[in-house]
């Protein structure tokens, strides 16, 4: 029973920050709700028995994709975000409508085919258990997967880069900050 | 002790889908777009773990690693596209990025 506590804590405490996400104007406390959510779905997976999934989950998305987030929104300076009436209102509520349409799908057929599914005694969750089957069957997506991370921490390094120009319309050369308080 | 039914954790990943999809349909700043969709790879792995744990095999868990590794890169490289957008443009509403458009 205190299974389900919990679940039901956590899951509150997940739809709540997502829905805060979504709906908040403010780019930083966006950000703050969406570690909410990403701490409360470390307990889910802590509930499931993925302790490992649990641990690496909190260490990449809180300790490091959200700070680069954070970092990033901080260095932009973001203020609230002005919304544009326009054309793209109809679209916008049309989608919004057709959302909601996909939830319905995805959470009837969740519930349909595996309502009687009840969740196994299992210890494959653990450190043991996951290390044994990638170091054993999936070693070579492994090595891949490191490789895809080299080329996106060379594309970062190269996109960082101080006089890269993107071709726009008005043809301006890039200034970036530095260069323009030495100037 | 029989444990939380498997539905349970796939219907919260169903919510959580749905907000993410929500979020990238109606928000127009980049970055929020950015976090919408990472809200949507999260709402997949819960889904990802869930079926693992009811089937007993571990190759669920296997690929959620893998789609945490595929999200980290794509935030390094998202983020540094952001930053040069919004130095060339002073800009991040999506509107105003239409070089691509029709």
């Amino acid at each position: 029973m205190v299974e389900f506590i919990l679940f039901w804590l956590f899951a509150i405490l997940a739809v709540g920050g997502a829905f805060g996400v979504v709906v908040h104007p403010n780019p930083v406390k966006s950000a703050l709700l969406l570690i909410i959510t990403l701490f409360a779905l470390a307990g889910e997976y802590v509930l499931l028995m993925a302790h490992f999934i649990a641990i690496v989950h909190i260490a990449v998305y809180a300790g490091a994709i959200m700070v680069l987030f954070l970092f990033v929104i901080m260095l932009l300076n973001l203020q609230t975000e002005v919304r544009e009436a326009g054309i793209w209102n109809a679209a916008r509520y049309g989608g919004f409508i057709l959302a909601i349409l996909l939830f319905f799908e995805i959470g009837y057929f969740g519930f349909k085919g595996f309502q009687t599914a009840y969740v196994r005694d299992t210890n494959l969750g653990t450190v043991e258990g996951i290390g044994q089957a990638l170091f054993s069957k999936y070693v070579l997506p492994f090595e891949i997967a490191s490789i895809l991370l080299l080329v996106a921490m060379l594309g970062a390094l190269y996109l960082s880069k101080r006089k890269l120009q993107v071709a726009d319309g008005q043809k301006t050369p890039a200034k970036t900050v530095a260069e323009e308080t030495t100037h | 002790m029989q444990g939380i039914p498997i539905h349970y954790f796939l219907i919260l990943g169903a919510i959580l889908f749905g907000l993410g999809v929500v979020g990238v349909i109606t928000r127009r700043n980049a970055i929020i777009i950015f976090m919408s969709i990472e809200l949507m790879l999260n709402a997949v792995n819960l889904a990802f773990v869930a079926f693992s744990r009811a089937l007993g095999q571990v190759q669920g868990q296997v690929f959620v690693f893998f789609v945490i590794v595929v999200a980290a890169a794509e935030a390094a490289v998202g983020l540094g596209i952001v930053i040069v957008v919004a130095r060339n443009r002073q800009s991040l509403n999506v509107e105003r990025i239409n070089l691509l458009k029709l």
